[in-house]
């Protein structure tokens, strides 16, 4: 277990139950496996001007959100760098909650409740109440129909559903994750009876399909391939949004929202860098903070995330560079225990599921 | 775990086992255990000198980096070259999966090395049971 922002949590599951980092990654790839997600906060916002309160402090357009629907969004300061990114559901005509990262959690909602004071909109902090289950993998939706009499086949990726779960009435279902791969996130009362009992339930349901519980470690290796950005590594207070890459979850159409100023200006000067993808070309692994060198060794940016990628088969890692490095195909080198290792800016996401249709 | 007593152990978690002047070097049970799943193994070539204590490779799992400590002093002979192709060998069997053979330059050393009950007891106490 690891101290993951005041949480006590396990990195991997033991390899006497079939587990490990590499096999939970390649179980969520190729069947299914659960995370307790618990460590996500949730913040609700309703009331008449919940909208306009979402809007307001969230860079992508919620007014496109149908009742039901969800979407990648940020929180931004107002020089245009992070306090968060999040997914923001429309649970309702005027009631919205966006599902947050753990160890940003107080922040977060102190940044929502002061930012929001201005609208009459109800702003509450859920984090507590809830136990969250992420359900991942192609086989994700075999298990969990067994467990709802919710038709998960009409829940469409990025919305969400009401329905009876393990015999909890209206519980909240989402078909959204943080793995690169379809799957759910459950919202059950956060007593640790009711938790243990649905954890189980479901691990019983999973057993046919070859289900596995699943650590921090293997939800790190499944969201790098998928390229799905962490706070502190690809997103942070002094990271914007033009270098992190997210422009198309960012719509500089909406008049307004905190951040969209600066976002302006920083549009019209130059990026001085921008976050790619790198692949290893020669032995050795890119892990967070290493520095990044250009072909004749001088340093010009740094490793946010590297890691054996246990599906690919290949060390891979997204890194900051200037704009000019950024081409694909350009040869750099890590700095790893001091000797520069050979790598390559790869296109990304490294990993894509295979389409199938929802 | 019973801890093979054919040899001894550091608290850095590497086993070494001496038949005369020479020595074989491995990391422990726990070690792999720890690290989880291994991918990366780093040695120094045959003719390095290791020196007691002092790092001598590396070893790296999915999520770790771990440095590897010399439990003695030596020349190294011999590396194990099937290490570069399956490091996995080393989680699954740990005390059979040497990393490297030396030449010890003192045999007298070990002798301050832990036995297999002391580091048993070690390991016990270092992860909480």
């Amino acid at each position: 277990m690891v101290d993951f922002n005041g949480w006590d949590m396990p990195v991997e599951y033991p390899a006497a139950i079939g587990c490990g980092i590499i096999n939970e990654h390649m179980a969520v790839r190729t069947g299914v496996g659960i995370f307790d997600v618990s460590h996500m906060g949730d913040i609700r916002l309703a009331g008449p001007q919940a909208l306009a309160a979402v809007q307001h402090i969230s860079m992508n357009d919620a007014s496109r959100l149908a009742i039901g629907q969800a979407q990648y969004s940020a929180l931004l300061y107002p020089q245009g760098t992070f306090v968060d990114d999040v997914i923001v559901h429309r649970l309702g005509v005027d009631e919205y909650l966006l599902v947050i990262n753990a160890g940003t959690r107080e922040k977060d909602f102190n940044w929502v409740r002061d930012n929001t004071r201005q609208f009459d909109c109800a702003v509450e902090n859920l984090s507590d109440d809830f136990t969250q289950i992420a359900i991942q993998g192609p086989k994700a939706v075999d298990v969990l129909q067994k467990l709802t009499d919710a038709d998960l086949s009409a829940v469409r990726f990025y919305w969400v559903t009401r329905g009876t779960v393990c015999g909890l009435k209206n519980t909240l279902i989402a078909r959204t994750g943080y793995t690169a791969e379809d799957g759910f996130e459950i919202y059950v009362p956060a007593d640790e009876a009711t938790s243990a009992r649905v954890w189980n339930e479901i691990l019983s349901a999973g057993k046919e399909f070859g289900l596995v519980p699943c650590g921090l470690g293997a939800r790190n290796t499944l969201r790098l391939e998928g390229k799905l950005p962490l706070y502190g590594h690809e997103i942070s207070d002094t990271i914007n949004v033009w270098e992190a890459g997210l422009d198309r979850f960012c719509k500089m159409e909406k008049p307004e929202f905190v951040g969209r100023t600066a976002l302006e200006k920083a549009k019209a000067g130059t990026l001085t860098r921008t976050l790619v993808g790198l692949e290893m070309t020669e032995r050795g692994i890119a892990r967070d903070g290493y520095k990044v060198l250009d072909g004749g060794g001088r340093e010009i940016g740094y490793i946010t995330s590297g890691s054996p990628a246990p599906f690919l088969k290949k060390n891979i890692a997204l890194a900051y560079v200037p704009p000019e490095f950024a081409a694909v195909g350009t040869v750099l080198k890590v700095e790893v225990r001091g000797q520069g290792v050979g790598a390559q800016v790869v296109p990304t996401p490294f990993y894509r599921r295979p389409k199938k249709n929802l | 775990m019973a801890y093979p007593t054919d040899r001894k152990y550091t608290k850095e978690h590497e086993w070494i086992q001496a038949s005369g002047t020479s020595a074989t070097i491995g990391i422990t049970d726990y070690a792999q255990e720890s690290l989880g799943d291994i991918v990366f193994v780093e040695l120094p070539k045959v003719g390095a000198e290791l020196a007691s204590g002092k790092t001598f490779g590396t070893v790296e799992s999915v999520k770790a980096v771990s440095d590897l400590y010399a439990p003695a002093s030596g020349t190294v002979t011999e590396i194990n070259g099937e290490l570069a192709t399956a490091p996995e060998i080393v989680n699954k069997n740990p005390h059979g999966s040497w990393m490297l053979k030396i030449t010890l330059k003192n045999a007298g050393e070990l002798d301050g090395l832990l036995s297999a009950a002391d580091y048993d007891k070690f390991v016990a106490e270092e992860s909480g049971h």
